[in-house]
């Protein structure tokens, strides 16, 4: 029997999928936790209000929401980019820490350069820091089968507690202030200011820039095909002749050097020192990003400026409205427990017409056994 | 002769799918009656209402003239109705007995009385001629024994009309006879029976009546000895079909790839090799027999280097294999594959048709431009294999998981043939496709050997190999153990040898 062709419904299915999906979810996210906002006793319309306006009110809410949705960016395509190749990429913490200290160490110690050569090599050093750390997982995974969700959690305490070494009192890497820092970057690592007074960077670009190296990288390269077919079907790819073991580790090196890009840049544009532990879980929170953007590079973009608003938002919910800035958690948390659960209206639309269906079908039958009795 | 069984105007629709179109069937008492169709004709999914399975849209079953109402198996096996199904369901490590009770189990008080058991499997098995050994652990038993569990399970069960789905797909030619040998038992006794099939041959050897259905619809319903093969595979594809593919007859070129004591590994560390060899010629069809589970799988793999070998040599083009060859460089050298599972081992489903076209060659000069995929010269391509190769889709840029199994197929077919291999390994080509896409697979391996391919032919289709062979090789155990040209060798001795039973070669040493 002939499959049928790609009906219009179907299109729309799949649109539906891909863009009303993630929609629906935020939505009923945002009622669920209106619910939550009534129930606590506090003034929803105050609350959402204030959310919304503390993200997006003025230049310079705008200004923190893009730079809050920046790191997300890098660890999201860290995510994505690994799980396009059939990985699970759960190490973008320890790779964001691993890029934000080679970046703070090159932003230091190389001196004498102009700042477009100097950002261009801090970013360099953050990108080798998060590659050689996915490569460690993705080798180990190729040579000795280990999964690379172990070896990536163990790295991620690996990085965290290396650095934070690095930065101790007496550590190599301290800089001599009270703080579990280094030194400060050099004027010419910092990535300058676009918006004064707003501490707003131009981060948010070379994440844009990724992104869009990223999809072209994975759609239209010869290397990005392989990836890809390795990603959906490892055993078709190898018998197509790509080492699907080769790929991998091509793969999480990548990942790896996007998260450390991620780190370097937070250094370079944001905090201009590397602080022990400083890291509020970007790499953690990249894996809602990316998910809720179905791990496509552009979508990203915009599902990272999403979570970004939500930080902001937070912060102004609690001081204008009094609403626990914890509430914005839960909302994270709800928007990717509907995406893991797939609740597409799409979904619920083919559930209705079957009933109708069986409704149909009943009422014919019935009227059937009528007439032949 | 009065009707043991009627279904009237069952329609049955999944979604948009209309699987049953308002079918009508009639099964005398008595008789072994043949339900032909292709995959995905509905003849399955008809046998699935009568069992229960499946619930109608609409229509109605009479058993002996009354009315029934089957919502589950339960009401069908009341109703005396059984079903032996394609894949067996029988529980493996339990014995014969134990799959046979099971459900029905006889009890004293609260223990399980095996005696019982034993003794009501020992008189319907004298009673119908079915022996079996009630101690025996199915996992160790052989299919054809296997199926004959599932026959007994049924009897059991009371049931005087038998539903066979796909009876002969995994049995040797010797089981098969066995099989309708015991069907000819069972008639005598009083027993209806339905195969669902859609092998020509065994239905003109079989049955009494055939009922051809396509595209969900009862095409017609005929007396076997009153139709012949031709004219119900026409009725099963509704035209003209090329039933016997004609090979002429060819001189072999000169050894394209030889295998001389080959040893290999399986998936769990087992030898699934064990000293083979083989020698195919350009321009020759080398079928390799045997029944699933002798090492086909690993030839296969070793062949594309997917799986190392641990002894002997493989020579291609006169060249040896290397320890480090590697996958790409057997394909960049004329290795062409199709594999015997399209879906797991040759498509990545998500990716677009013309994507599938290239995979494996997306190094290649003419598909790439420097680092990136020349995706104009992929549509190009897309295009012209799709002409080339009667690929029937709505555009090739849609994903593969959305063509039939026939156009999947022939994305494989296109990919590895457009290149001009020197040596293809064909597995399992015809798995799960209709005749039509058999006819047209079929002409395309054999217009490779016109054109002087060496080809390697991996199946478990008698039928296919003694069709398509020049010479046929069996495979038994991971070793070559018999050798013969084709047309001077019967069914019946591949059959023998496909048990292991080894002859000397038709033709000196391979």
């Amino acid at each position: 029997m002939e499959k049928r062709e790609t009906s219009k419904s179907e299109m729309w299915g799949k649109l539906l999928d891909r863009f009303v999906n993630p929609i629906i979810s935020i939505i009923f996210a945002l009622a669920f936790g209106a619910v939550l906002i009534v129930v606590i006793g506090n003034d929803l319309g105050a609350a959402y209000s204030a959310l919304i306006l503390g993200a997006f009110g003025n230049l310079t809410a705008f200004s923190e929401t893009l730079l809050a949705a920046t790191p997300l960016m890098f660890t999201a395509m860290a995510f994505s980019v690994a799980y396009r190749g059939g990985m699970f990429n759960i190490g973008a913490e320890g790779q964001f820490y691993a890029g934000a200290i080679m970046g703070a160490w090159a932003g230091n110690a190389i001196t004498g350069l102009p700042p477009a050569l100097h950002i261009s090599l801090v970013v360099l050093a953050g990108a080798t820091g998060g590659a050689l750390l996915g490569f460690i997982a993705a080798y180990l995974k190729a040579r000795r089968g280990v999964h690379e969700v172990i070896t990536c959690i163990m790295l991620n305490y690996i990085a965290i507690n290396v650095t934070n070494y690095l930065v101790s009192t007496n550590g190599p890497l301290r800089g001599g202030s009270t703080l579990p820092a280094t030194q400060m970057i050099q004027e010419t690592a910092k990535l300058p200011n676009l918006l004064p007074p707003t501490r707003l960077t131009g981060g948010f670009m070379i994440a844009i820039v990724c992104a869009a190296v990223l999809y072209i990288f994975l759609w239209k390269t010869r290397v990005g095909y392989k990836i890809r077919a390795v990603g959906l079907n490892p055993i078709a790819a190898e018998y197509g002749g790509i080492k699907s073991l080769k790929y991998a580790i091509i793969t999480m090196a990548l990942a790896g050097a996007l998260a450390g890009i991620g780190g370097a840049v937070e250094i370079s544009g944001v905090l201009n020192r590397f602080y022990g532990n400083f890291s509020s879980g970007y790499g953690f929170d990249g894996i809602a990003v990316g998910m809720l953007a179905n791990n496509h590079p552009i979508g990203l973009l915009l599902s990272a400026l999403l979570f970004g608003a939500l930080k902001t938002g937070a912060t102004a919910m609690q001081i204008q409205a009094g609403t626990n800035a914890e509430l914005v958690k839960v909302l994270q948390a709800f928007i990717i427990f509907l995406i893991a659960c797939k609740w597409t209206l799409s979904k619920f639309i083919e559930r209705v017409q079957e009933k109708r269906q069986a409704g149909k079908q009943n009422h014919f039958n019935k009227a059937k056994e009528r007439e032949e009795a | 002769m009065e009707n043991i069984l009627e279904m009237r105007n069952i329609v049955k629709t999944f979604g948009k799918f209309i699987a049953n179109d308002d079918i009508n069937l009639e099964i005398r008492k008595g008789e072994i009656h043949a339900l032909l169709g292709e995959n995905g004709a509905g003849k399955s999914t008809l046998m699935n209402i009568l069992y229960g399975l499946y619930r109608p849209d609409s229509g109605t079953i009479l058993i002996n003239g009354k009315k029934v109402e089957i919502r589950e198996p339960r009401d069908a096996i009341a109703l005396n109705i059984g079903m032996v199904h394609q894949h067996f369901m029988l529980v493996q490590p339990f014995t014969v007995a134990e799959n046979l009770i099971l459900g029905v189990e006889p009890v004293k008080g609260l223990a399980l009385d095996i005696k019982k058991a034993v003794k009501q499997i020992q008189e319907v098995s004298e009673e119908y001629g079915l022996e079996v050994d009630p101690s025996a652990v199915v996992a160790n038993i052989s299919v054809g024994m296997q199926q004959r569990v599932e026959i007994l399970k049924i009897l059991l069960r009371r049931a005087n009309i038998m539903i066979f789905d796909e009876p002969t797909g995994t049995l040797t030619p010797q089981e098969i006879q066995d099989f309708f040998k015991i069907c000819k038992t069972l008639q005598a006794c009083g027993q209806t029976i339905i195969i669902i099939t859609h092998k020509l041959k065994e239905i003109k050897q079989i049955s009494d009546r055939v009922t051809v259905i396509r595209a969900g619809k009862n095409i017609g319903t005929v007396e076997t000895s009153e139709v012949t093969e031709q004219k119900l595979a026409e009725m099963m594809v509704g035209r003209k079909v090329i039933l016997q593919t004609e090979r002429e007859e060819q001189q072999a070129r000169e050894v394209m790839l030889e295998m001389e004591n080959v040893h290999a590994k399986n998936s769990r560390g087992m030898p699934a090799l064990r000293g083979l060899s083989l020698q195919v010629h350009g321009g020759e069809i080398v079928g390799i027999a045997g029944v699933e589970g002798n090492g086909q799988t690993e030839l296969a793999l070793v062949l594309k280097k997917l799986i190392p070998f641990t002894e002997g040599t493989i020579r291609y083009k006169g060249k040896p294999y290397t320890k480090n060859v590697s996958t790409q460089e057997l394909i960049d050298n004329g290795v062409a594959h199709i594999p015997e599972d399209r879906q797991k081992m040759g498509l990545v489903l998500e990716f677009s048709g013309k994507e599938n076209l290239v995979l494996g060659m997306e190094d290649w000069k003419q598909f790439c431009k420097g680092p990136f995929v020349d995706y104009k010269a992929l549509d190009a391509f897309g295009e012209k294999m799709r002409e080339q190769y009667d690929i029937r889709c709505k555009s090739v840029n849609m994903a593969a998981g959305e063509f039939s199994g026939g156009n999947q197929q022939k994305i494989i077919l296109a990919r590895e043939i457009s290149r001009n291999p020197s040596l293809l390994i064909v597995c399992q080509p015809t798995r799960g496709l209709d005749v039509g896409a058999i006819e047209y697979v079929h002409k395309q391996i054999l217009e490779q050997r016109r054109l002087g391919c060496a080809i390697l032919l991996i199946s478990y289709e008698l039928d296919e190999i003694m069709s398509l062979s020049d010479r046929i090789l069996t495979i038994y155990n991971g070793e070559i153990v018999a050798s013969y040209k084709n047309g001077e060798v019967s069914s019946e001795q591949i059959g023998l040898a496909m048990t292991g039973f080894r002859q000397k070669a038709a033709e000196g040493q391979q």
